[in-house]
């Protein structure tokens, strides 16, 4: 068998699940010491290509070679055996332990005594290796995201994978972080790896990816082209069949009565740490507030206490009610809608379907509540309607929810929160996962909220979706409101200085004094 | 000998088809009877005739379906209370306390009495189901508080709550109201009895007498006579009752949230549902039915409050909702056949025998999971071409 120069060859990959054609004959190539980006539309089919690869899904035809080797897998074992490692989407951890006993978890050694000191010390030579860091010592709850997804690169890394699957790793990723992950990848392909990276941030792509492939509906439409002289807006040319729109055309700020109004709110996340130190704000109908901010600063602690998912002291005013430490049916009641931050734990339920989970708020009154019974009729017709409205991609509305691609599940709830006709909406990281397309119909659908005198309190880590779509910017920093802009005078490096802490006033000073000095 | 092909198990990617689950459980139990009769075998029995001395002795005649229905009764009530709580995660193990309960609450209403002696049946026996949902709701209601308010672990209180409703009844039977020092009270006025079947012998025999249509089909299909049926009302409540926990289940607002909270707690609190009222109402709720399995069972079997008057009945009602998969009408079938095992428990000697099938039904239907999860495949043994990946 001669040296193949491709670390994997996939060739007409066909996978089925009921109602959809995932895969349609697939080709994929991933040479090696390439980075190789996987892009394509919501349930396009990405994650169950490479879970194919990953020994997760067996593809009803199609052939596989691993290094030139033909592989058949039958479980993710056997990926790993022949050097697959995949982090996927959602994180696969267990929290109560530590980073070490996780990523020796399932492993044969060691097999019966556990001299963690010894593995903590290789699990360290192999960060200082990738650069990758993290306590070893530390239990997973306490990690933040980006750290917890250190932890699985870690994991792949540790039983051997010469090719790492990345699923959407940059999600979940504050913008440092994601400079970080990327510095990480390059070092890996410098070390001989191989990568596949799926995302939908298309710049992301064009700065590491060596070739990019791009699947829709299944069906590749680009195979393995170079990225190298790729715009942002051929890739979206690729993806989704037509011209994306990357600005939106926003009408003149018109706010009207005030609708939430935050005073001095103090509150603590999970593991009991103040999380938010007096915060206050004010957004009104017919208005977006953004709040910039790195993630992990008090973001979804303020849309919880807001919502009523968590206690807080100060007050929330919302139409001159008092709302804070009420239930969240109190919320729900007051017309105040919530896009959470966690889609699969906290937004969705997962064996339920998705009319079901599309009646969440609404089943209580009609017309979807009738009496004390569910008219599971119009139920259903209505989730019809929101899925062709939101190109929600699934078989039908039977289908459970964890069976939606991740974007698609997104969709779900945003469909549920807007069609809602909100008051309030508060929205954290609404376009996630979503694909460029996706996003574009999101934020129109918001803008149109907003015309309709909602008032949008907008959450989000992407500055680029906070200038285009925010009234004002707030910007936070460790539970503390560090100065809010209006949109149209705001400045990008301002936005960044505030991020890390600068208080929007001693900007201000800062460039009095300079004016005085160059007067 | 080398067969041309191994038999793989394969994870299920695709979903399994809506009847398989049902296969797998009546299959499962086909294969119980299978393995049992080869055991039979092995020990020099006669597997073929004890199967159908089984069978005679369970549904060979409408007199011993009549017995049958009777012990299925009380098992569908409390395979239905603990339907309702396991579809919300609540491990309510505490049936069996709830059932005491709810014969005790009920059995107040004559012992006592809250109503005087010559009360019709009409009055007494809607007020002893209403005590003996009472009775059982309250049972309930203790561990409930405790899980919703103070998270102390359901599995624990209501294990332990069964000890104290055993004891709790003794302690009455014992002590307050023994029928001349018998472990059992004196027995219930009639007003106080379900109707059964058999009560209603003399006119039908009278009626059948006259002939007619359907009295001419009555003695075809073998029911010339009634007497002796034991099948009481209990049975229709048993069955009215799983008609409305399914209705509350798939149909109301309720069961919608009952649904939501077991599926994913934390999206129930976000869609504004109450948890902590919502945990005690459906313990309520498994403790009334539980309960209510008490009442019949007291009124309708034994006429009066005594020891043991369950045999188990509120663990088995654990296993029925397990084999039942959380379906209610799936819980009458499955009930029924308890039922039988119970009845043949009973005629057939040695008894241990039906507790011995029952053990290995319960074994292979929970293997048979299996089958919901993975697929087999059968594989050709011959190496497929280089990278070729098996056709579907
Ligand atoms: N286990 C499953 N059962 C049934 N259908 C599934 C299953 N997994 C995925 N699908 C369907 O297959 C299609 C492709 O899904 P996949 O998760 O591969 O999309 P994706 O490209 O990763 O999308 P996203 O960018 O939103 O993550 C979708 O229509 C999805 O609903
Ligand atoms: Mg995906």
């Amino acid at each position: 068998m001669t040296e193949s120069p491709f670390a994997v060859d996939m060739q007409n990959i066909v996978i089925r699940f009921p109602g959809v054609l995932a895969n349609d004959h697939v080709n994929f190539t991933l040479g090696q010491g390439e980075i190789h980006a996987l892009l394509g539309e919501n349930g396009a089919g990405k994650s169950t290509l490479m879970n194919a690869l990953a020994g997760l899904y067996k593809p009803a035809s199609g052939t596989m070679k691993v290094y030139g080797e033909p592989v058949n897998f039958s479980s993710p074992k056997d990926a790993i055996a022949k050097g697959i490692g995949m982090v996927h989407q959602h994180f696969m951890l267990v929290p109560n332990q530590t980073v070490t006993e996780n990523i020796l978890l399932g492993l044969n050694e060691p097999r019966f005594r556990m001299s963690l000191k010894k593995y903590d010390q290789k699990v360290l030579e192999l960060q200082e290796q990738f650069g990758l860091r993290v306590d070893p010592t530390a239990l997973i709850w306490q990690l933040s995201v980006g750290e917890q997804q250190r932890v699985e690169i870690l994991k792949t890394l540790y039983r051997g994978a010469k090719i790492l699957i990345m699923d959407e790793p940059t999600a979940v990723l504050a913008p440092q972080e994601i400079d970080e992950l990327m510095e990480t990848m390059k070092a890996m392909v410098a070390t001989g790896k191989s990568i596949i990276f799926i995302s939908h941030k298309l710049q992301e792509v064009t700065a590491v990816a060596d070739r990019v492939t791009v699947l829709r509906k299944g069906v590749v439409t680009a195979e393995g082209i170079a990225a190298s002289g790729m715009t942002k807006r051929d890739l979206a040319n690729l993806m989704v069949g037509r011209d994306v729109v990357f600005t939106i055309q926003k009408t003149p700020h018109n706010p009207g009565d005030v609708v939430l109004d935050v005073k001095d709110v103090r509150g603590e996340n999970n593991k009991g740490v103040p999380a938010l130190r007096g915060v206050s704000l004010a957004v009104r109908s017919g208005e977006i507030l953004g709040i910039a901010g790195v993630s992990g600063n008090g973001q979804s602690e303020l849309a919880e206490v807001i919502t009523g998912m968590r206690e807080c002291t100060g007050s929330i005013l919302i139409n001159g009610e008092e709302m804070a430490n009420k239930p969240p049916i109190a919320a729900i009641k007051a017309g105040v809608a919530h896009v959470p931050e966690d889609r699969t734990h906290v937004g969705s339920a997962p064996s339920m379907s998705i009319t079901d989970n599309t009646i969440m708020k609404s089943y209580r009154q009609p017309p979807v509540g009738k009496g004390w019974s569910i008219d599971s009729k119009y139920a259903r017709a209505n989730a019809q309607e929101l899925k062709e409205a939101y190109g929600i991609l699934a078989p039908s509305v039977d289908t459970m929810a964890r069976k939606l691609s991740g974007g698609n599940l997104q969709k779900v709830i945003l469909a549920r929160e807007i069609s809602g006709g909100p008051k309030l909406m508060v929205a954290v990281q609404p376009t996630r996962g979503l694909d460029v397309g996706a996003i574009e119909a999101i934020q129109r659908l918001i803008l149109a909220q907003r015309e309709e005198g909602t008032a949008v309190l907008l959450v989000s880590e992407e500055l680029e979706e906070l200038l285009s779509l925010s009234d004002r910017i707030a910007v936070i920093y460790e539970g503390e409101i560090m100065g809010t802009v209006l949109t149209d005078q705001a400045n990008v490096d301002e936005l960044g200085l505030m991020m890390t802490g600068t208080r929007l006033d001693h900007l201000k000073k800062f460039e009095e004094v300079s004016h005085h000095e160059e007067a | 000998m080398k067969l041309p092909f191994t038999i793989t198990f394969e994870k299920r990617v695709e979903d399994y088809p809506k009847w398989l689950p049902a296969a797998t459980s009546i299959g499962s139990v086909v294969v119980a009877f299978i393995i049992s009769g080869f055991l039979l075998k092995l020990v020099g029995g006669e597997p073929i005739r004890v199967m159908n001395f089984f069978f005679q002795a369970t549904f060979g005649s409408w007199a011993v379906i009549s017995d049958t229905l009777v012990k299925a009764t009380p098992l569908i009530l409390v395979g239905l209370a603990c339907t309702v709580a396991f579809k919300m995660k609540l491990w309510n193990i505490g049936a069996e306390g709830q059932f005491y309960m709810g014969a005790f609450f009920a059995s107040l209403v004559v012992l006592v009495p809250l109503v005087p002696p010559e009360t019709s049946g009409f009055i007494v026996l809607p007020l002893m189901a209403i005590m003996g949902m009472v009775g059982g709701a309250a049972w309930g209601f203790i561990p409930g508080v405790l899980k919703a308010k103070l998270q102390v672990n359901e599995i624990i209180t209501t294990l332990m709550l069964n000890y104290v409703a055993i004891l709790w009844n003794n302690f009455w039977i014992f002590n307050k109201w023994s029928d001349a020092g018998f472990q059992m009270t004196p027995v219930f006025e009639k007003s106080a009895w379900l109707a059964r079947i058999t009560d209603y012998a003399r006119p039908y025999s009278e009626f059948i007498e006259t002939g007619g249509g359907l009295a001419t089909f009555m003695t075809a299909i073998g029911l010339e006579r009634i007497s002796g049926m034991t099948l009481h009302l209990g049975f229709i409540i048993a069955v009215v009752a799983a008609v409305v926990v399914w209705w509350i289940l798939e149909r109301s607002k309720w069961g919608y949230e009952i649904k939501l909270i077991g599926d994913n707690k934390e999206a129930a609190r976000y869609a504004g549902i109450n948890i902590v009222r919502n945990i005690i109402l459906v313990m309520m709720l498994s403790g009334a039915l539980a309960g209510l399995a008490g009442m019949t069972e007291i009124t309708g079997v034994v006429h009066r409050l005594q020891e043991r008057i369950s045999p188990g009945y509120g663990f088995t009602g654990i296993i029925i909702a397990w084999l039942a998969k959380l379906n209610p009408f799936a819980v009458i079938l499955v009930s029924v056949l308890f039922g039988a095992l119970l009845v043949a428990g009973r005629e057939i000697q040695p008894a241990g025998l039906s507790q011995l099938l029952q053990g290995i039904i319960l074994f292979m239907v929970i293997s048979s999971d299996v089958l919901l999860r993975y697929q087999i495949r059968f594989v050709r043994l011959h190496k497929p071409a280089a990278g070729e990946v098996e056709p579907a």
